[in-house]
């Protein structure tokens, strides 16, 4: 094999010192007496305390406060302040206090050990590690409620949770896997790997970057803390007036999406300009390995949609706190508003929790099929087209609402018309499948099983965004199940993918590929059995949300009931190959496990502080997998060169 | 790329459209023929049977496609494995990179099917008078005589006789649906009996939350907001029973929020709306003018969610200390 690969010799190789950060660096002080998760659970309690003693202070004397018994402002005031003390206790704001008082900001040098998980600390890599458990916490308690929701569902007449009961855990599964989706690829992926994929030594704004995880750990408590509140029963799209005259389980919702929002936007933010302004030396965009495009594009939903959710949310608390009337008709306001400015966040947030699968499909696909990723400038292309459409769609969620009727025809053509881009997607997944040579390992077939549930979740969309047919099939099981088609057979299958894929990489532990293959099958089998059915069941008329139904959809509903249950178990088949590969039986994960070409796979595991001895510099395009005597990748400037393809020497 | 690996190119993807082409050919023709007339919301009304069409149109178009990369799929994962003996031809170079040629085609054939469709989507909503969806409160597409009813309805002195458009009031509250006929005094009544071969104006509003008037074999769904008139058309076809749901979520028993309606035939249908009136009088005349919209007082829906009166927890109209007289 020979392996041409010059090295441009006016690039200046930066030196292996470690970058600042900007702060002041001084010793770590002993492990209890500095900042870490107990210090942020003590600050939120405190600041919860003081909030709502504060809330009940100033409103306290208002007649509807006395006779109700409920205080949303002291809700409202108790959970923000506690989310200020977490973030006061984890050490989030210690830098942005200092500059505040002129002073340059003090920072704990870089903690060793597993202790640095439990901290605020600014490595990528650490803060992607911290994402996976934040995820997956939120992950299984959305799962649990969603077993609930299932056994619920058996029996139309005999009931196993009161009504109010079920519609809490309908709107708290709902409103916890929103939020989890939006981060579960970005949170633990985007951060771990864009910038060993670009060749930068660090995130653009390791602050922010932190930020935005304990913020999300943060909003997950705010969001939880809707249960002992006793609930909201307004599903996750939160309508108003409902939401006006829901209980003070709303303020948590409210609150918690606004939180989780701030979250969302920093990390969109961090992660768009590290894309923009970090990558290494000779990487052009044409160059950008197609995970990184696919967070540019999610980043640029993040920033750009999240505010007009934050806003709603905050106009929400306005309107339970002080009385405001934003939603609120009688006074003024109008419930159309909500729906309005929540679907603008929640259309785009849609293709939030599309293109990450996209991203990280197309970067695995090439690796177990020993070829190029099919028209790599289509699938940017495809995956900037939805972002951009995505703007322009949200009134089809409300094509029924008596609003802006007349603009229907429009919102059906923009709705359809990103089918064109999305076609993209299918159009380079079939094509690198093109006469390859396909390895049947774990990542790979969650990979294809994308490929054939997005399909089924994007041709149903087809059929929403038809007005005729939206009439029979919105607000009923056929929306929900195109939706758990997208997100879960779409987003959740390319997260287990990246797991499977990139935890070798992370944690240098390889998963177990046995049990791996088990936890796809059942996956995927249990996975198309609860939700097909869905489709039926939705078209036989049973709307969203109910706790009772027909009885001649008894028996679709219990086959649903009981492949949920299995699929559940199919997800504590994973929880036991995480715990098994990585901490009970752990087996050291070869270099490159999967003979891959990414960069971040060419430095050391575990990946060294600064991922780079050198900053690489790009030679030549991605994924060169079949061509004999491709240049590599990249140069790491230690002479030893990536080399070109793993499949070289059988291609003779 | 050598003469050979063109030849067995165009062996792969023959063999992938042969039985592209007969599968969805099959399935389209079974489908057309067996499912389609089946599909819901059925034939009771106009908007049903144009919707079913337009489903079965959608589906049609959808098999191919969906059978399409299945077939593909399943074409690559057996043939194109690694494990398989003999090592498959390789694809090296550009030629593994792109194809203008397909990106082309498919891009294009997407495009056509899309814009068709969204074209196809447009007419049907404009001919088909908003297909039954909601067209708020001033429809931009109506059948014939539907806005001159309407405007007699609200008006108080209009009567309705076969063969004109019937309108009708649906009032959604926690967790009911009533029905106003304004054509027979504004009498309220919690059933819904419509008249056969006639066009009907459903005027949706709601009380309180926004609830979603879906009235299931009628293929008629609506939202209805609160001070919002949510107009959406139908032509009934059939006679028979059909079920009301509530299809937005409205709180803690939106899911027993249903009753059964019932089309029946013209002149069954003036007995029971003219003897209903009379029977209704007395309540009819506590009820508050027919209007499209209605502003809840404080017993009613926006502040005291419990009739008897007592204190709940969020009233506006306590707090802004007046009662907005029910229009």
């Amino acid at each position: 094999m020979t392996i041409s690969a010059e090295r441009p010799t006016e690039v200046v190789v930066p030196s292996a010192a470690p970058p600042s950060t900007g702060g002041i660096s001084r010793t770590p002080r002993s492990g209890w007496l500095s900042q870490h998760l107990g210090t942020a659970i003590i600050a939120a309690i405190l600041g919860y305390a003081f909030g709502h003693w504060l809330g009940n202070y100033v409103s306290s004397g208002y007649t509807y406060v006395v006779t109700s018994g409920q205080n949303s402002t002291a809700d409202a005031l108790g959970l923000l302040f506690g989310v200020f003390g977490w973030l006061l206790g984890i050490g989030a704001l210690n830098h942005p206090m200092a500059k505040l008082v002129g002073r340059e900001g003090v920072e704990d040098a870089p903690v060793e050990g597993w202790s640095k998980y439990f901290r605020y600390t600014l490595d990528h890599k650490v803060v992607g590690m911290q994402y996976v458990v934040g995820v997956l916490l939120f992950l299984f308690t959305g799962g649990l409620l969603a077993m609930a929701i299932r056994t619920e569902l058996l029996n139309p007449t005999t009931h196993v949770f009161a009504p109010d009961t079920y519609i809490k855990i309908v709107s708290e599964h709902g409103t916890m896997m929103m939020m989890m989706a939006t981060s579960i690829i970005v949170g633990p992926l985007g951060n771990y790997l864009v910038p060993l994929m670009i060749g930068s030594r660090r995130m653009a704004f390791p602050r922010i970057e932190a930020f935005s995880f304990w913020i999300f750990v943060a909003g997950y408590m705010v969001i939880f803390s809707a249960l002992p509140y006793g609930g909201f029963p307004t599903g996750w799209t939160g309508y108003a007036p409902l939401q006006t005259q829901a209980g003070p389980g709303m303020v948590s919702y409210l609150l918690g999406f606004a939180v989780i929002g701030l979250g969302m936007m920093a990390a969109g933010f961090n992660i768009a300009i590290t894309i923009i302004n970090y990558r290494a030396p000779g990487m052009t965009w044409s160059r950008l390995p197609i995970f990184a495009w696919s967070m540019l594009a999610t980043a640029a939903l993040l920033t750009l949609a999240t505010p007009v959710l934050v806003a709603g949310g905050l106009f929400g608390l306005l309107d339970k706190t002080v009385e405001t009337a934003f939603y609120v008709t009688e006074h003024g306001g109008s419930s159309y508003l909500w729906q309005n400015l929540f679907w603008f966040f929640g259309h785009p947030e849609v293709y939030i929790m599309a293109l990450p699968g996209f991203g990280i499909v197309f970067e695995i696909m090439p690796v177990f099929t020993r070829k190029p990723l099919f028209a790599y400038k289509v699938a940017a292309a495809g995956m900037v087209g939805v972002a951009l459409l995505s703007f322009f769609v949200w009134q089809h969620h409300l094509f029924q609402s008596g609003i802006n009727p007349d603009m229907r025809p429009l919102f059906m053509l923009t709705t359809e018309l990103i089918s064109i881009p999305t076609g993209f997607i299918f159009l380079v997944g079939m094509g690198t499948l093109y006469k390859a040579k396909i390895r049947y390992e774990v990542p790979m077939l969650f990979c294809m099983a994308l490929f054939f549930n997005f399909l089924i979740g994007g041709v149903t969309g087809v059929f929403l965004s038809d007005v005729p047919v939206n009439v029979t099939v919105h607000g009923g099981f056929f929306v929900l199940s195109h939706f758990h088609y997208t997100i879960m057979g779409g987003l959740l299958f390319a997260f287990m993918a990246g797991l499977y894929f990139w935890l070798p990489k992370m944690t240098g532990r390889m998963m177990n590929s046995r049990i791996g293959k088990w936890h796809f099958w059942t996956m995927f089998i249990f996975f198309n059995l609860t939700f097909f059915p869905m489709f039926i069941i939705g078209l036989a008329g049973q709307p969203r949300r109910v706790f009772t139904y027909a009885k001649n959809l008894q028996v679709l509903n219990d086959f649903s009931s009981i492949s949920a249950f299995l699929l559940g178990a199919s997800f504590l088949l994973f929880f036991a190959n995480l715990m098994w590969s990585m901490f009970i039986s752990p087996v050291k994960a070869p270099a490159n496990p999967w003979d891959s070409l990414g960069l971040e796979w060419q430095t050391a595991t575990p990946v060294p502080p600064y991922n780079f001895e050198r900053i690489p510099v790009i030679m030549t395009d991605p994924y060169r997998y079949s061509e004999v005597g491709a240049p590599a990748f990249a140069d790491l400037g230690d002479h030893t060169p990536a080399r070109s393809s793993a499949s070289g020497s059988d291609q003779t | 790329m050598s003469p050979q690996n063109s030849k067995s190119e165009v062996g792969h993807l023959r063999r992938i459209a042969v039985v592209w082409v007969v599968v969805s050919v099959v399935a389209d023709l079974l489908f057309w023929f067996l499912v389609g007339p089946h599909v819901p919301p059925g034939r009771m009304t106009e908007t049903a049977i144009n919707n079913q069409r337009t489903f079965n149109i959608l589906f049609v178009i959808a098999l191919p496609v969906l059978i399409g990369v299945w077939v593909y799929l399943g074409y690559a994962a057996t043939v194109w494995s690694a494990k398989r003996d003999g090592a498959p031809e390789s694809v090296g170079g550009e030629a593994a990179r792109t194809n203008q040629k397909a990106q082309v085609w498919w891009m294009s054939v997407t495009s056509v099917i899309v814009i068709l469709l969204a074209v196809y989507g447009f007419y049907a909503v404009v001919v088909e008078h908003g297909s039954g969806g909601g067209e708020g409160p001033n429809p931009v597409w109506s059948p014939e005589g539907a806005i001159q009813a309407e405007t007699a309805a609200l008006g108080g002195g209009s009567s309705w006789t076969p063969g004109h458009v019937l309108v009708v009031q649906v009032i959604g509250q926690q967790w009911k649906f009533t029905y106003r006929y304004p054509g027979f005094g504004g009498f309220e009544s919690d059933q819904l009996i419509l008249p056969n071969h006639t066009t009907i104006a459903f005027n949706v509003t709601s009380l309180d939350v926004i609830h979603s008037f879906w009235a299931y074999q009628l293929s008629v769904k609506a939202d209805a907001n609160p001070q919002v008139n949510n107009v959406a058309y139908t032509e009934t076809k059939q006679l028979g029973s059909f079920v009301v749901r509530c299809s937005e979520l409205c709180g803690l028993w939106h899911g027993s929020m249903f009753n059964d309606g019932r089309i029946v035939s013209q002149s069954d249908f003036t007995n029971w709306a003219t003897s209903t009136q009379t029977a209704n009088a007395a309540n009819t005349a506590h009820l508050p003018p027919f209007a499209w919209t209605y502003v809840p007082d404080a017993n009613g829906a926006s502040g005291g969610f419990y009739p008897d009166g007592t204190f709940t927890p969020y009233s506006p109209s306590e707090i802004y200390g007046a009662k907005s007289p029910a229009s």
